[in-house]
């Protein structure tokens, strides 16, 4: 019983010590560090957004106030309906953020797990995958992504399943590639011999193992596929109005800005700021989980 | 040596013959996508308003009303004879809309890709070969920031600077030269941002080698080893993304082509998947998977080229 507690208590203490070493590792990294504090402040406007602006300000159309320029009262102006930019890039930082993450979160959780089993069974299963995969791929992703949400309807729910959709067969690949390279190892040939069932030996010895890779794929990713949503809501096939949303914000911007250039230079900053800190901590975590690169 | 060139055709012949499975996959996925949901074309053409028996009507002259199946194998047998349809909704042939609105799409296309390759293979192999120089340091710094730019926004500041302050470009249409401009530069920037970031990346792993070092060692200038040692085996993974970065500029031309107002494909299609115009999408995507099929093979058949034990692999 005691001899128990005391292997518990061993790794438990070996799991923190290596969070820390892996957070020293990307404390160095200045740049990552910037990009981590952009992304919590982007993070906690999105979770106070209601504490910090109401969200009617957002979406009141008030004809009086169309189109004012930036003022004490509206910090980034109003937009062509008299909605307050600032309210509806404060509310928008919901909606972009959670399809970047949520997408990302849908597609390595329908992409681990069938790149896990494909790279663990192998055989016909894999096969076939891998085949579908293929022709999954041979359509342009974009293509794909705006059939989809074309033929489901243009919202938020269809944009989160149309992007998935096209970045599941990529995380297939890589999965499949990480658990290749883990399978042929040792400890899982003896965990088998123990008689350890296939699930055990899946999620407990090759996942844990996997888990890096993945992640840092993941979090490399989570940039692309927000600024892939925000490109479907610009040309109309995302987000609908009123929700407030940066990439269709910029759409509304277009008619207007060579009056108001701000309509364009708010949303876009956002876009381009949350995505840059995303890319930063992205570059961050990789340079400090992957071991290739540690030298 | 004639061996080999036969084992090679035979290669390249097998990988043509798979594209067809791979297109009916394709076809298959996305006329599904199209056809299994509410909405005929019939009500998207004559709106809300018009009376049940016209849509009928009317979705019965488009053979919209045959069941699914028979609608997907007689698209296939037209394909198959080189026919690609008529569009749904402006009753016009694929193909007459095609020869209009190509060149534009491939203009761009076509520069942009190639641009981006010279501009994001030389200037990732300068930075991997001067790392931690000044060379480097501007290049990453730019890279991650254009990165986070999407194409769109890029665009329209593009547009707001050059073409509504300056008045120096055009901001829409694609009747000249300085048209393209704009499009294609937005299009250059986005896509070889990763083509420069990846060739850094395999660039360094490749210096790092111990090949390298022997190379060093025995007093090879360093051009010779950056360019002969070096770069021959970064060039693999680099030759991949431009492949898959051809498959960007695909996409891509889509939404540069609405930001700039372009009449090209990309436009064509867009409004042909807002109106559940099939033939058009189906056409469409026929003509663009099958464009990336044969751009991926062209990839392998060149990694095979280049790398003997690629070669050894899938050929032999």
């Amino acid at each position: 019983m005691k001899e128990i507690e005391k292997t518990e208590y061993i790794k438990s203490k070996s799991k923190g010590e290596r969070f820390f070493e892996n957070w020293s590792l990307y404390k160095k990294n200045k740049a990552a560090v910037l990009g981590l504090i952009i992304l919590m402040i982007f993070v906690l406007v999105a979770v106070f957004a209601d504490w910090i602006i109401p969200y009617d300000a957002a979406i009141d159309q008030s004809s009086a106030e169309r189109l004012q320029n930036p003022s004490s009262q509206h910090f980034f102006g109003t937009d062509r309906l008299g909605r307050d930019v600032f309210a509806r890039i404060v509310h928008g930082s919901r909606r972009s953020l959670s399809l970047g993450v949520l997408t990302t979160f849908f597609s390595v959780l329908i992409g681990g797990f069938i790149g896990i089993c494909c790279g663990y069974f192998g055989g016909k299963f894999d096969t076939i995958v891998m085949r579908l995969c293929d022709v999954a791929v041979s359509i342009p992703p974009l293509l794909f992504a705006l059939a989809v949400v074309a033929a489901l309807g243009a919202n938020m729910t269809n944009l989160i399943i149309a992007i998935t959709a096209i970045s599941i067969p990529g995380y297939i690949r890589v999965v499949r590639s990480v658990i290749l390279s883990i399978v042929e190892q040792e400890y899982i040939y003896a965990a088998r011999m123990c008689g350890s069932r296939n699930g055990v030996i899946m999620f407990r010895h090759i996942l844990p193992n996997a888990m890096g890779p993945i992640l840092v794929q993941a979090s490399m990713n989570v940039a692309s596929m927000m600024l892939a949503a925000a490109g479907l809501s610009f040309i109309g096939m995302g987000v609908q109005a009123p929700t407030p949303e940066w990439g269709a914000m910029l759409n509304d911007a277009k008619d207007y800005m060579f009056k108001q250039p701000y309509l364009l230079i708010f949303p876009g900053s956002a876009i381009a700021l949350s995505a840059l800190s995303l890319n930063l901590v992205g570059d961050g975590l990789r340079d400090a989980l992957d071991p290739r690169l540690r030298t | 040596m004639k061996g080999v060139e036969k084992t090679v055709l035979k290669y390249i012949f097998k990988r043509l013959l798979f594209i067809v499975p791979t297109l009916l996959g394709g076809i298959l996925i996305v006329f599904s996508i199209m056809n299994l949901t509410p909405g005929d074309p019939g009500r998207q053409i004559l709106g809300m308003n018009a009376k049940q028996e016209q849509v009928d009507q009317l979705n019965h002259e488009l053979g919209y009303d045959k069941p699914f199946f028979t609608r997907f194998g007689e698209y296939c047998i037209d394909l198959s004879h080189g026919d690609l349809g008529t569009s749904y909704r402006t009753r016009r042939p694929f193909t007459e809309e095609l020869v209009s609105r190509i060149p534009n799409t491939l203009k761009i296309g076509l520069s942009a890709f190639v641009l981006s390759s010279i501009i994001g293979i030389s200037l990732g192999i300068l930075a991997a070969v001067r790392q931690y120089s000044l060379v480097d340091t501007f290049s990453s710094v730019t890279a991650i920031l254009f990165a986070s730019i999407p194409g769109f926004f890029l665009g329209m500041i593009l547009i707001y600077v050059f073409g509504l302050k300056l008045g120096w470009l055009p901001t829409f249409g694609a009747s000249s030269f300085k048209h393209f401009v704009m499009p294609v530069a937005t299009l250059t920037v986005a896509t070889s941002v990763s083509l420069l970031r990846l060739t850094r990346s395999t660039m360094l792993d490749a210096i790092r080698q111990d090949y390298i070092r022997t190379a060093t060692a025995k007093g090879c200038s360093k051009n010779r080893i950056y360019w002969k040692h070096a770069l021959k085996n970064a060039i693999l993974p680099v030759i991949t993304v431009m492949g898959m970065s051809a498959g960007t500029v695909m996409g891509g031309t889509v939404i540069i082509e609405s930001v700039f107002a372009i009449p090209g494909m990309g436009t064509y299609m867009l409004t042909a998947i807002r109106a559940k115009d099939i033939p058009v999408v189906m056409s469409s995507t026929v003509l663009l998977s099958l464009a990336f099929c044969l751009i991926m093979i062209l990839v392998d058949i060149l990694c095979a080229i280049i790398d003997p034990r690629i070669r050894e692999r899938s050929i032999g």
